[in-house]
């Protein structure tokens, strides 16, 4: 954003100081995340930068945490990974299922009373995590799915379906719905005209759903403070642990490894998010 | 040619409009149905639950049900002076019933909630009680502990009868039916929710702001840079939105803590002294900036999504009529930006308002918030139906917002990056 030659000089320091906020406030949002790698590798048991690290001195440098995240035995990460993953892939799917379908019909101009059903399908999304949390909660520990698999999953699902019925409605407001007609037109079934054309179509935006899905599954940790038993701890459950009693750079070894699966599932909600738009020819 | 003599026919021979309207109504149904598996979903595992919250935060009935006996001989008695024998003896069956059944014990944690001092009574009374002979009851419970001879504790009793009540209301904002049933407030020096509700209120409010005022320039720079250069700095709003909540709190407990980079910072820069650190973390400071970069995306894209739409020649328009830019910028630019505004701040401030997470991590006890007390409720004392009531006191407030932000901006225009 170049400024023209003519800018009077009091503008063009305006001009600067605002470019100057907003590097600080990017700054603000992006560095955080970035002390946790140095730490992560460093060789001793302290959470601060070492004079050796300072120097840039190899031997302060070592991977025994990201060793002990894989093999020790305080914390049975192993476990927690195993079932986060787990959790978050059954989670997604049903989140996925369910919200595509309903996204469908909410995008339908027949919809009836569409307003109010969009603020209730939207809503766990709105609702203060602590309260599903205890809804939940009493409700899993009623029906018996309490301190098991299938009752996290089920509240994940609860959770993740706003994002899927979000994105895959946004993705159908662009739809052309003519290229249906003419699927049907030429004798093809509902279902095969959904499988054939409009799935292939809304794809991006029913994956960056899931994507949007998974995280929160896998993100997720008040629910599942309420509803895990010994056996259900999942990351977050273990962070959460790690961090109320003793932060050790074993949690941080574990956060970057986090990162690092959140950049590569941004970069892939970000290149589909692109090719949506592309599919549906919004030009930007 | 009018409408009644010649109605227009499908080649059926049914009416045109009928046809129309019954093809409408299938539709309907269509679309119906596939909203239908969801939402019975979300019915049996979400909306069901609260609603068993709401009957939970009132539902009294357990200690109705454990003395039947003593209730029933209760509503003789008008609560002025000391209960008649009928009372203390329909209350000893009852309690020795309980003995009996080992379940006295969630009686004495009942009655402490109503008033401080049952339990060590009742356990007192369940000790003594073996030797208890029949009759005149009155005079041999009294004579267990002096408590049993005050009024106020029948008096608490009684109040416990209803099977329904909204005394966790009441309580969830300090305030208590006395013994004339009159609703006063509790002493000043006790009043610890009203506290708590105000630093709520007061944290997402400030959060709130802080985000708006550090969100406003960067989406406006993201709106009107080039595209490559945008979509690079849009990587750095949407990183920490995807990346875990507990991540960047842990990273937040880094940088803050006494020896940690900021502090240090400050120290290089000779803010503050080198041995007089100051507490950024565990106390409100902490709450504050943790929360305000975990919400800071949530306030920049739907500001970003408003700003990209205004067209840069209205700013230019603006100038050329002889406006300076500030002048532009405040009668043209930022009016059109309002919507994008409210839905941000919305946004942000409901879920500000239910943070549990990070204050719990990073708050400390001054800076912990209304959903930590919730978890306590659930988690330490088990009193389950005063977290409900807690709760529900604040889904209300989140759906009061919700329904505004419904309004103003429309549910179905949530962005998501």
């Amino acid at each position: 954003m170049a400024l023209p030659k003519y800018t009077e000089p009091h503008y063009r320091i305006w001009h600067y100081f605002y470019l100057f906020v907003c590097s600080c406030v990017f700054f603000f949002l992006i560095a955080p995340l970035f002390v946790i790698f140095p730490l992560s590798f460093n060789a001793e048991e302290f959470l601060v930068f070492s004079d050796g690290m300072k120097r840039l001195d190899p031997d302060a440098f070592s991977l025994r945490w990201y060793h002990d995240m894989v093999y020790g035995t305080k914390n049975p990460w192993g476990l927690a990974a195993k079932n986060s993953f787990i959790i978050a892939i059954f989670a997604t799917l049903g989140s996925v299922l369910l919200g595509t379908v309903a996204a469908l019909g909410l995008s339908s101009r027949h919809m009836p009373y569409k307003g109010i059903i969009m603020a209730t399908l939207i809503s766990p999304m709105i609702v203060p995590l602590i309260i599903s949390g205890v809804a939940i909660f009493f409700f899993m520990a009623k029906v018996g799915l309490a301190a098991t698999h299938t009752g996290i999953v089920l509240a994940h699902i609860v959770l993740g379906t706003p994002f899927v019925v979000i994105t895959v409605t946004a993705t159908l407001s662009g739809f052309d719905h003519s290229v249906t007609r003419a699927a049907a037109s030429l004798g093809s079934d509902p279902v095969n005209t959904f499988m054939k054309i409009t799935l292939p179509l809304i794809l991006p935006g029913v994956i960056s759903g899931g994507l949007f899905a998974f995280v929160t599954s896998f993100d997720e940790v008040v629910v599942v403070l309420f509803l895990a038993g010994l056996d259900n701890t999942t990351i977050p459950i273990q962070m959460w642990t790690g961090l109320r009693e003793q932060l050790s750079p074993t949690i941080l070894a574990v956060a970057t490894c986090l990162i690092v699966l959140s950049t590569l599932i941004l970069v892939t909600a970000e290149l589909l998010r692109r090719r949506s738009e592309r599919i549906r020819g919004i030009n930007r | 040619m009018s409408s009644e003599t010649q109605k227009i026919l499908t080649t059926d021979g049914i009416p045109l409009e009928e046809s129309l309207r019954k093809a409408e109504k299938k539709n309907k149904i269509k679309a119906f149905l596939l909203v239908c598996p969801l939402l019975l979903f979300l019915i049996i595992t979400y909306v069901f639950p609260i609603g068993d919250m709401l009957f939970r935060s009132v539902d009294d009935r357990m200690v109705t049900k454990m003395l039947p006996k003593t209730y029933k001989a209760m509503e003789q008695w008008d609560g002025k002076e000391l209960p008649p024998e009928e009372v203390f003896k329909g209350f000893y069956l009852d309690y020795k019933k309980l003995v009996e059944e080992k379940t006295f014990g969630k009686l004495a944690t009942q009655l402490n909630y109503e008033k401080n001092g049952f339990k060590s009574i009742l356990k007192k009374l369940k000790r003594k009680m073996k030797k208890f002979e029949e009759g005149n009851y009155k005079e041999q419970i009294m004579s267990v502990h002096k408590r049993w001879a005050n009024v106020e504790y029948w008096r608490a009793l009684k109040r416990r009868a209803p099977s329904y009540s909204y005394s966790k209301y009441l309580k969830g904002i300090d305030m208590y039916e006395n013994e004339d049933g009159q609703i006063v407030q509790v002493p000043e020096d006790r009043r610890v929710h009203k506290i708590l509700w105000m630093r709520t209120l007061e944290v997402a409010l400030f959060v709130t702001i802080f985000c708006f005022l550090m969100a406003y320039p960067i989406a406006h720079l993201l709106a009107t840079l080039p595209m490559k250069y945008s979509n690079l700095l849009m990587i750095c709003v949407l990183l920490p939105f995807w990346t875990s909540l507990l991540v960047r709190t842990a990273s937040w407990m880094i940088l803050l803590q006494q020896q940690g980079i900021v502090n240090d910072f400050f120290v290089w820069i000779g803010l503050v002294a080198d041995d007089n650190r100051p507490e950024m973390m565990y106390n409100k400071t902490g709450t504050y900036v943790a929360m305000t970069q975990i919400l800071l995306p949530f306030m920049v894209l739907p500001l970003y999504s408003v700003m990209k739409t205004i067209s840069p020649s209205l700013m230019r328009a603006g100038k050329s009529l002889g406006g300076t830019p500030f002048i532009a910028f405040w009668k043209i630019y930022f009016p059109l930006t309002i919507p994008g505004i409210g839905a941000g701040c919305l946004l942000v401030f409901i879920l500000a308002i239910g943070y549990y997470i990070t204050p719990a991590l990073v708050g400390g006890a001054s800076g912990t918030l209304i959903s930590n007390q919730i978890a306590f409720h659930m988690k330490s004392t088990l009193d389950w139906s005063f977290a409900s009531a807690m709760g529900l006191m604040l889904l209300t407030g989140v759906l009061a917002i919700y329904w505004v932000y419904n309004k103003l901006v429309g549910v179905d225009n949530i962005k998501l990056g």
